[in-house]
């Protein structure tokens, strides 16, 4: 190889071709249409593989203009490696404003949480989804679930919660756990826990769904009805737990668990890392806070 | 003291600067140059070329030495370009029996028109290491002579005359090939569309696949019709010329699998699988033209009982690309879904704990009464 780079290989702006972005666009408000409905779509190769968000990245790339502020995170953590490298190859391909509040996102790409701040009208959530089809693992074939979902025919789902509670006492669902969209369409929320179902019902955010590898993009409109299944007698509940944040105090949110040694000692600390940074620049402080002043995290870049 | 894990960025840009140096090796060995790659490891940018779908042999040396040699994240790296690229039109479709011949051979005829021709193949060599490779001695010139006038017939054409084989398919006239870069996937897919993304399929999966039909899973009595490998011509029709426009040409290996033959209502004829993928790859070529046969099943109203006959399951994995992705992905982190999990699994213990400590409580009571 020659030491020089050379232009044997250019990129378009924002990585994607316009075509692209329009045929993309297109899906998008037809799944914006029809809420909870999976629009196929031709998913392109991304520079990232298939499973690590490039069904995000897509229809991210898609919406994104010039005077946005992009906001990456995974396992509700902006500095997780993959939000990392998703932020900045969207500082490279599109050079937009990126941040990691949540408040100031006007698009959040998310992999497996929705943020604990609560999301306002004009923002867009886009989601990473890695098997969009809430009725996969029941039927594999996708000719069949799509005859399914067409015929409203969502029994199969309700006989495996209902062997769930015959076998464990309880749904046994703790992530990806189905929704039903405006009383018409499951639609799988995509692996988040199923703590942050309540979040989507109604949300004034516009959420955006996209799964690269399976090809397909569905959507909810602000305000959308999202209800998560259950049974009468057996109400569908969020995870709660025991203890607060032991770095911010907070409750009432999600929290990651962090082995601190190899005696079984633990402790619960915010999946949102935003969320626990504001709480503690406000003061609050859990029983494992250092005591130094709080170190800032990486910037945004 | 906990202090949070930080610093992705920092980590990932060294990791990336280490994987370069590893990548480039003892810098005392000089660098690999493209055109090296191109010339001397030839059949694996042919595989990249291939799989990853764009026949640029210097970009895919170009892939390959970024990948260190591995192929599946060098073919990754030609798609996510192509990918990128705009799309002028499409050619006419190419004509392989007016293939710029180099090789091809027919295990059902002895002698045909046209003739067998080895060309360059491993076939009959002897899997002996050679030392002299490794001494990079001289290699002598091969033989050549004019070529001849005479044609060289498919040999599906042959046996088509009479009548014995099925046709070329039967796509209706105006039928407009799909394209399955431009479209999403839907089961159940029109031929083109599954030979499309059989070409592109790992050859791995393919050659396990076609060797499950040989071995009773969907067996279909394959017999190599006919291999050929060399160029053939590329042709545009552009809208303001009344002829072709020729583009150049590109090299592709080609195989018509002859198979069982079908009676039912029409005449007994054979059957037929096709693989056709871009360079020389025969493994690949053939894998697929068994694969190609054995989805054809409901056509043909045979029963489905194998994998390799099941278009869903082959064509939804026979992406190396998209199952390397998925498969690789478990790297992520899943903390948030594993503590969701963990909790369940936790209150599940506990009830179950409680339950086993009263019935041990019961049977005390009871044996001592």
């Amino acid at each position: 190889m020659t030491a020089q780079p050379t232009d044997i290989a250019t990129y378009n702006f924002a990585y994607l071709d316009e075509q692209t972005k329009r045929m993309i666009r297109r899906a998008i408000l037809k799944g914006i249409a029809i809420p909870g409905y999976q629009v196929p779509f031709a998913s392109r190769e991304m520079p990232m593989p298939y499973g690590w968000g490039t069904g995000g990245v897509q229809v991210t790339a898609s919406i994104i203009g010039p005077d946005d502020v992009l906001k990456v995170i995974d396992q509700g953590a902006d500095d997780t490696t993959n939000a990392v490298s998703i932020r900045a190859f969207f500082k490279k391909v599109a050079n937009v404003a990126v941040t990691t509040e949540t408040a100031k996102a006007t698009i959040i790409q998310t992999r497996h949480r929705i943020p604990e701040h609560p999301l306002t009208a004009g923002q867009v959530l886009v989601y990473q989804v890695p098997i969009p089809e809430p009725l996969r693992f029941l039927e594999p074939r996708e000719t069949e679930t799509r005859k399914m979902h067409a015929l409203e025919e969502y029994g199969l789902m309700h006989v495996k919660l209902y062997e769930d509670i015959a076998r464990h006492g309880r749904i046994a669902t703790t992530y990806a756990y189905p929704v039903k969209v405006e009383g018409r369409y499951v639609m799988d929320p995509s692996p988040t826990p199923k703590f942050d179902n309540p979040k989507m019902h109604r949300s004034p955010a516009l959420q955006l769904f996209g799964a690269g590898r399976e090809k397909r993009i569905y959507a909810l409109p602000p305000f959308t009805d999202v209800v998560s299944l259950d049974f009468e007698d057996h109400p569908f509940e969020v995870q709660t737990f025991d203890q607060p944040c032991a770095l911010c105090a907070a409750e009432n949110v999600y929290l990651d668990e962090v082995i601190l040694d190899d005696h079984g000692g633990y402790m619960f600390v915010c999946s949102d890392t935003d969320h626990c940074e504001k709480r503690r620049e406000q003061g609050h402080r859990g029983h494992l806070a250092p005591e130094s002043p709080l170190e800032k995290t990486e910037p945004a870049q | 003291m906990y202090v949070a894990v930080k610093g992705g960025e920092a980590a990932i840009a060294n990791a990336h600067a280490l994987l370069a140096d590893r990548r480039r090796g003892d810098r005392s060995v000089p660098a690999l140059r493209l055109d090296q790659i191109v010339e001397q490891l030839a059949l694996g940018v042919d595989r990249v070329m291939s799989e990853g779908s764009l026949y640029d042999r210097e970009l895919a040396a170009l892939a390959i030495v970024q990948a260190r040699g591995d192929m599946i994240e060098a073919i990754f790296l030609v798609r996510a370009y192509r990918t990128t690229l705009p799309r002028f039109g499409y050619t006419k479709a190419i004509d392989t029996g007016a293939m710029l011949v180099e090789r091809r051979v027919s295990a059902t005829y002895k002698d045909l028109p046209g003739g067998q021709l080895l060309g360059p193949t491993f076939d009959y060599t002897h899997r002996l290491l050679d030392p002299e490779l490794a001494a990079g001695g001289d290699v002598a010139e091969p033989l050549q002579r004019a070529s001849e006038a005479e044609a060289m017939p498919r040999v599906s054409a042959i046996l088509a005359r009479e009548g014995l084989i099925e046709p070329d398919g039967d796509m209706p006239q105006d039928h407009i090939p799909g394209d399955i870069t431009r479209e999403p996937l839907e089961f159940p897919m029109a031929r083109d569309i599954r030979l499309q993304a059989l070409s592109r399929g790992d050859e791995g999966f393919l050659l396990a696949l076609g060797y499950s039909t040989q071995r009773g899973y969907a067996r279909n009595h394959p017999f190599v019709g006919e291999v050929r490998i060399g160029e053939v011509e590329l042709e545009l029709d552009v809208p303001e010329l009344p002829f072709a426009v020729p583009l150049g040409s590109v090299r592709v290996t080609e195989c018509q699998m002859v198979n069982q033959f079908k009676g039912s209502a029409k005449a007994p004829q054979f059957t037929r699988g096709y693989g056709l993928v871009f360079g020389q790859s025969e493994r690949k070529a053939m894998a697929m033209a068994l694969c190609d046969r054995a989805l054809r099943a409901t056509e043909f109203g045979e029963d489905v009982v194998a994998a390799a006959q099941d278009e869903e399951f082959v064509i939804s994995h026979s992406d190396n690309v998209q199952a390397t992705g998925f498969v690789e992905h478990l790297k992520l982190p899943h903390y948030v879904d594993f503590q969701a999990e963990l909790d369940l699994v936790r209150r599940m213990r506990a009830e179950h704990d409680a339950r086993e400590n009263a019935g041990r409580a019961e049977e005390k009571r009871e044996a001592a009464e």
